[in-house]
């Protein structure tokens, strides 16, 4: 059996890396009251990030994601968001019917009130039975190797765990909105969540990346998500930073049996974002549904990277991402697939479809099956294409103008990813962050 | 209405449409047939304004309006409308949704209230009744799927709800059956009108029997080699069109 491929070259960047140490350091009295498993995981995270530094272009998994000027700038710890700076944002971010969590500059503001067998806490003020569950999960769940969500675990300000009991039916939707604050120099913002649904629980789970207009900061996130036995999370993961921001965000995933895990991902903002998403099947019955969306013009980059591990047999996964790129923007997508030797009767299907709006916009897509069971079914496909002039023409000649013609052509590749949002807010606001696409901005239709 | 004078138009140099000259009044109804190649869906196409097609000289104008310079959905919003000889399909696009935009759209232009979604569903309701179409149509995305008799149905309901002042119908009765053919026909009909005029362009002769011209012109090698009166259609299905090409004069330095 093949292991993950992980980047794992030495790396010779002490300068910015010491930089990193330092802030670490530098952060220790207010790390003084950490328990010492905690405290073990950090030191754990420094080292490893120390000894790899930042992935290089010559990496394979970073090929066409160069992250210099991340690697090159020296990002500070952040100060604290001024209340009148996040509150407006969070009010008019607030969906209706969900529980709202507020995390700003990567410190928690607000955790919403708990319910009946969900809990919302700050890592920092776990409730003691909590502890054991969550030190065994937090840090395990990701992809080890990952320089970034190592430092992330050293340099986060707190983490936010998300419990959902046994058995337990959680109907509101749990949103947490990461808003980024300017500050007197650009700072990493090291947001982490945790998300543990336990056997035969529901829950769904709303990460929004914002920031206020005009910050320049960079974004490195972490989430990890456990999925109980028969359990069921949906999680929508809505990267619309601002464009002087830098986004990389990871998320991994751990499935039980018979689990159901439905992810939406939509990248539309930062000037250079980057998502990668794991999920490793563990138990029969899984069943894993990856959805993404990414709108992307001027010169912005929006990569998205996905690892399916198909474990164990009978599962399935579907993974459909598709990208609209307009301008000079570019767009990479890396779909892994692994479908080990003992994970017969797996059923996975990937798709990969890019709608280029100009010229010079472009897209690196790789899908990447790697089968070693023989009773199986695995498909992949990629398609890059642009607006259909005939189709444009027809939509014309019925008396739509050409950029509303546009709009309906562009809304129509999204669609599929849209319609499968189960909340009409979420999918309202990516409908319209979609004409952004779009040369000639217009008041989109409504049906 | 229509006055087309000595139109020559091509793609990438190649000269399709070879000095057509046609005046269409309002009231009246034009067929125009010829064998295949012979630019007949050129033609349609260049009144409905696609870019593939460039004028090299010549005019057209409607209603006294140079049409040439505007651009499709303006032609539209004049009162133009041609039932493609191929629907397009659009997936992702539901097909109530399309109608009404493209309703909408061309009120909005001529500074017509827009329907609410009641007042567009009671029209589209009455009129898919008048088309015999299957409703389950309205709510699939817009030509996904169809039979080609349910694309060409699809657009006559279209013709029906933007009830144009030129309707141009591009080889609509081309595979369908006699059912279909008489839903076609009276969906035609039902737009006649002393302010409308259609153009049908047509393959078979069999149409006219539904929708009886006015006037009938022979379109061959980008040229209108014969005009007449509904008999001449029988001729032509009686004859066919090597009877056209053999007896019509043929101008000096015309290709064959
Ligand atoms: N978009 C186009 N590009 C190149 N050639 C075309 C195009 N449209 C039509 N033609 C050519 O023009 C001629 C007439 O075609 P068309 O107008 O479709 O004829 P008809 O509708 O009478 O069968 C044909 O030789 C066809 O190949
Ligand atoms: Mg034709």
């Amino acid at each position: 059996m093949s292991a993950m491929p992980r980047g794992q070259a030495v790396r010779t960047r002490p300068g910015r890396v010491t930089h990193y140490r330092r802030l670490y350091d530098d952060g220790a009295s207010g790390r003084a009251h950490e328990p010492a498993w905690l405290h073990a995981l950090r030191e754990e995270g420094m080292d490893a990030f120390e000894e790899q530094g930042f992935p290089l272009p010559r990496d394979e998994e970073w090929r066409f994601t160069p992250i210099g000027p991340i690697a090159e700038g020296l990002f500070t710890t952040p100060s604290e968001a001024s209340v009148d700076v996040w509150e407006p944002l969070a009010r008019q971010q607030a969906l209706p019917g969900a529980t709202q969590v507020v995390v700003a500059n990567g410190v928690i503001r607000t955790t919403g009130k708990s319910t009946a067998g969900l809990t919302v806490a700050r890592l920092r003020e776990l409730p003691a039975d909590l502890a054991p569950m969550v030190s065994e999960a937090l840090g395990k769940l990701t992809a080890r190797g990952s320089a970034l969500a190592s430092l992330n675990t050293a340099l986060m300000a707190d983490a936010l765990v998300i419990v959902v009991d046994r058995g337990v039916q959680v109907d509101a939707p749990v949103h947490v909105l990461y808003i980024g604050a300017a500050d007197r120099t650009p700072a990493v913002h090291s947001t982490r969540a945790l998300v543990l649904a336990q056997p035969m629980s529901s829950v769904t789970v709303i990460e929004t990346y914002i920031g206020q207009e005009g910050a320049a900061y960079w974004t490195n996130g972490v989430t990890e998500v456990g999925v109980g036995d028969g359990a069921a999370v949906e999680h929508y993961r809505l990267q619309q930073e601002p464009r002087t921001a830098y986004h990389l965000g990871q998320t991994a995933v751990r499935m039980g049996r018979d689990s159901r895990y439905t992810s939406h991902v939509v990248q539309t903002g930062a000037s250079l974002g980057r998502h990668d998403l794991s999920a490793a099947l563990l138990g029969p019955g899984a069943e894993c549904t990856l959805n993404g969306l990414c709108v992307a013009n001027d010169r912005q980059l929006i990569d998205n990277h996905t690892t399916i591990d198909h474990a164990v047999p009978h599962c399935e996964s579907h993974e459909t991402y598709k990208s609209i790129l307009a301008d000079r923007a570019r767009g990479v997508f890396n779909g892994k697939v692994f479908v080990r030797e003992d994970a017969q009767k797996t059923n996975a299907k990937q798709s990969n479809q890019t709608l280029l709006l100009s010229e010079a916009a472009q897209i690196d897509t790789k899908p990447q099956l790697e089968i070693f069971a023989d009773d199986v079914r695995c498909t992949h496909g990629a398609t890059v294409g642009q607006l259909d002039a005939e189709s444009l023409f027809y939509l014309r000649s019925r008396g739509i103008k050409q950029e509303d013609a546009r709009a309906v052509l562009v809304h129509a590749f999204a669609t599929d990813i849209l319609d499968r949002m189960g909340i009409a807010e979420i999918r309202s606001r990516i409908d319209a962050d979609l004409l952004v696409s779009l040369p000639t901005p217009s008041a989109p239709f409504t049906g | 209405m229509l006055d087309i004078r000595e139109l020559h138009a091509g793609v990438g140099g190649n000269e399709i449409l070879r000095g057509i000259s046609l005046s269409v009044r309002a009231g009246e109804v034009h067929a125009i047939m010829g064998p295949n190649g012979s630019g007949k869906s050129t033609l349609a196409r260049v009144i409905a304004g696609h870019h593939d097609y460039e004028v090299t000289s010549g005019e057209v104008l409607f209603e006294g309006q140079d049409l040439l310079e505007l651009e499709p959905e303006e032609r539209a919003w004049a009162g133009i409308f041609m039932a493609f000889q191929y629907p397009i399909e659009i997936p992702g696009v539901n097909n109530t949704y399309f109608l009404k935009a493209a309703l909408n759209a061309q009120r909005k232009a001529r500074g017509e209230n827009e329907l609410d979604a009641m007042e567009f569903m009671s029209l589209i309701r009455s009129r898919i009744k008048e088309l015999d179409m299957d409703p389950a149509l309205l709510n699939r995305p817009v030509n996904e799927g169809f039979s080609g008799g349910e694309k060409k149905r699809n657009e006559i309901l279209q013709m029906a709800v933007l009830s144009p002042k030129l309707a141009i119908l591009d080889e609509t009765d081309s595979g369908l059956d006699i059912d279909a053919l008489r839903v076609v026909a009276s969906g035609v009909n039902a737009l006649r009108s002393p302010e409308r005029a259609t153009i049908v362009v047509t393959h078979y002769q069999r149409l006219l029997d539904y929708i009886v011209p006015d006037f009938v012109h022979v379109l061959a090698d980008g040229r209108i080699l014969r005009s007449g009166d509904k008999t001449l259609a029988l001729e032509l299905e009686d004859k066919g069109y090597g009877w056209i090409d053999e007896e019509a004069p043929t101008p000096a330095g015309a290709r064959r």
